[in-house]
């Protein structure tokens, strides 16, 4: 028997049946279709699919549907206003950094956790806060330039 | 695979004792769900212990503290007075996974998933945390050096769960620190996990001394030998080395692609006197 689970979602009420086996990313991709979240690795490497439930960055692979009922869930989907993207969006366009992009999610995700928490992060401090997002892709020091300069902008600097 | 999250410890104890499907009790899920979709095989059963108010909180009294089982490491990590007065536990907590791994895993699960390299175990451990069980016959007080008997395995008998852990109020100049060695910066298992607590008088000789290691052994161990040989001494010099030497013969490592068993031998000792250092400038600022 399915499971019917209430929770909110990217800002808005949503309810959804589940299997009592599916993690929050099967349902979030193959049930709600919301395909912003990515896939990676499946056993909370790689960070692609991280998400925010209840303030807290985690990953979404290593959850269970059943476990979001009644809880608040942010995907990358509300990271842009409408089509009005995040500073961090478009710092990681201006900036290069991403090239195939399955991984650009998670860090958006993730960087948003920690400019929400800490906008003067050190570069240590931004590097230590991403270990568990991986790109195969940039290398990671545009991502995390992108990351100082977005914190920056936030502060009123000039970035 | 059915889930359940009850909502109380004689629902959940209820649901864990009943036998004939295999049950699983889940904290954060880290371990457990990234095992489930490694290994392919699902429990018949996964009891959510989250929705359990208890396990949830930390609280503070006269006594000291008391750490839901069941609260995440980022949660322990914002603790401002815990961190302060177990600083070893909270940077043990603090080393596990990512962020987003702390964002869910717990003391609780770290423990009963029974792994040698936990790293929250050797700092408890030394800490002298007990925790409180909680199973089909009512509640148990154990010391957490009691709970791990092997790899994956616990001495929590069938339906027990583990409730909270407590820690007192630490005693006059008393410092902890947790130090672990992993083949890179961030993301990796520990090498050698070394927990030290110790306790100074008023002309900075040891009177009391806890070294615990994770990584070394089949399960997280407490070493006797070493805390008492800083017992009477300064932390420094030769006694530091016979913390050092009684560290390392305690161990008996494994070789794996992360270091050799030889290599763990040496570390342990390294890490455990590194820790003995940290956990005595902690005890000297205190008053």
């Amino acid at each position: 028997m399915k499971r019917h689970v209430v929770a909110t979602i990217d800002g808005e009420h949503a309810e959804f049946l589940c299997d009592d086996g599916q993690t929050l990313l099967d349902v979030l991709r193959d049930v709600l279709h919301r395909t912003g979240t990515k896939e990676g690795c499946g056993t909370g490497d790689c960070g692609a699919c991280s998400v925010i439930v209840d303030g807290r960055l985690v990953c979404s692979c290593l959850m269970l549907a059943a476990e979001v009922e009644g809880r608040e869930v942010e995907t990358a989907i509300s990271i842009s206003n409408g089509d009005t993207l995040h500073p961090l969006q478009r710092r990681f366009l201006e900036d290069a950094a991403l090239q195939c992009g399955v991984c650009t999610p998670g860090f958006l995700v993730a960087a948003k956790a920690l400019l929400d928490r800490n906008l003067d992060p050190s570069e240590s401090e931004v590097r230590f806060w991403l270990a568990g997002n991986l790109c195969r892709c940039t290398g990671y020091d545009k991502i995390v330039r992108s990351v100082l300069e977005t914190a920056a902008e936030l502060r009123g600097g000039t970035g | 695979m059915q889930y359940w999250s009850p909502g109380s410890i004689e629902e959940a104890v209820g649901l864990l004792s009943e036998t004939g499907a295999t049950t699983r009790a889940l904290a954060g899920g880290t371990d457990l769900l990234a095992q489930i979709r490694i290994g392919g095989q699902a429990p018949e059963r996964v009891i959510d212990l989250k929705r359990i108010p208890e396990l949830g909180r930390i609280d503070v009294d006269a006594q000291g503290f008391r750490i839901g089982a069941a609260v995440c490491s980022a949660e322990i990590g914002e603790h401002e007075e815990l961190r302060a007065a177990w600083p070893g536990v909270v940077e043990a907590a603090e080393l596990i996974g990512s962020t987003q791994i702390q964002g869910r895993a717990s003391l609780g699960g770290n423990l009963c998933n029974a792994s040698p390299a936990a790293d929250s175990v050797p700092a408890l451990i030394a800490a002298g945390a007990t925790c409180t069980l909680a199973g089909p016959d009512g509640r148990r007080e154990v010391r957490v050096e009691d709970v791990v008997l092997g790899p994956g395995q616990t001495s929590l008998a069938l339906g027990e769960i583990v409730v909270d852990f407590r820690l007192p109020r630490p005693q006059y100049r008393t410092g902890d620190a947790y130090l672990r060695l992993i083949p890179r910066s961030e993301m990796d298992i520990a090498v050698v996990g070394a927990g030290v607590c110790l306790s100074l008088d008023r002309d900075g000789h040891c009177t009391a001394c806890r070294v615990a290691l994770g990584a070394v052994a089949p399960r997280p161990i407490l070493v006797a030998g070493a805390g008492e040989a800083l017992v009477g001494h300064a932390v420094e010099g030769d006694a530091l080395a016979a913390l050092s030497a009684a560290a390392s013969a305690a161990t008996d490592p494994i070789d794996d692609m992360r270091g050799t068993r030889d290599y763990r031998i040496r570390v342990a000792g390294v890490m455990a006197r590194r820790a003995a250092v940290i956990a005595a400038e902690r005890a000297a600022s205190r008053v």
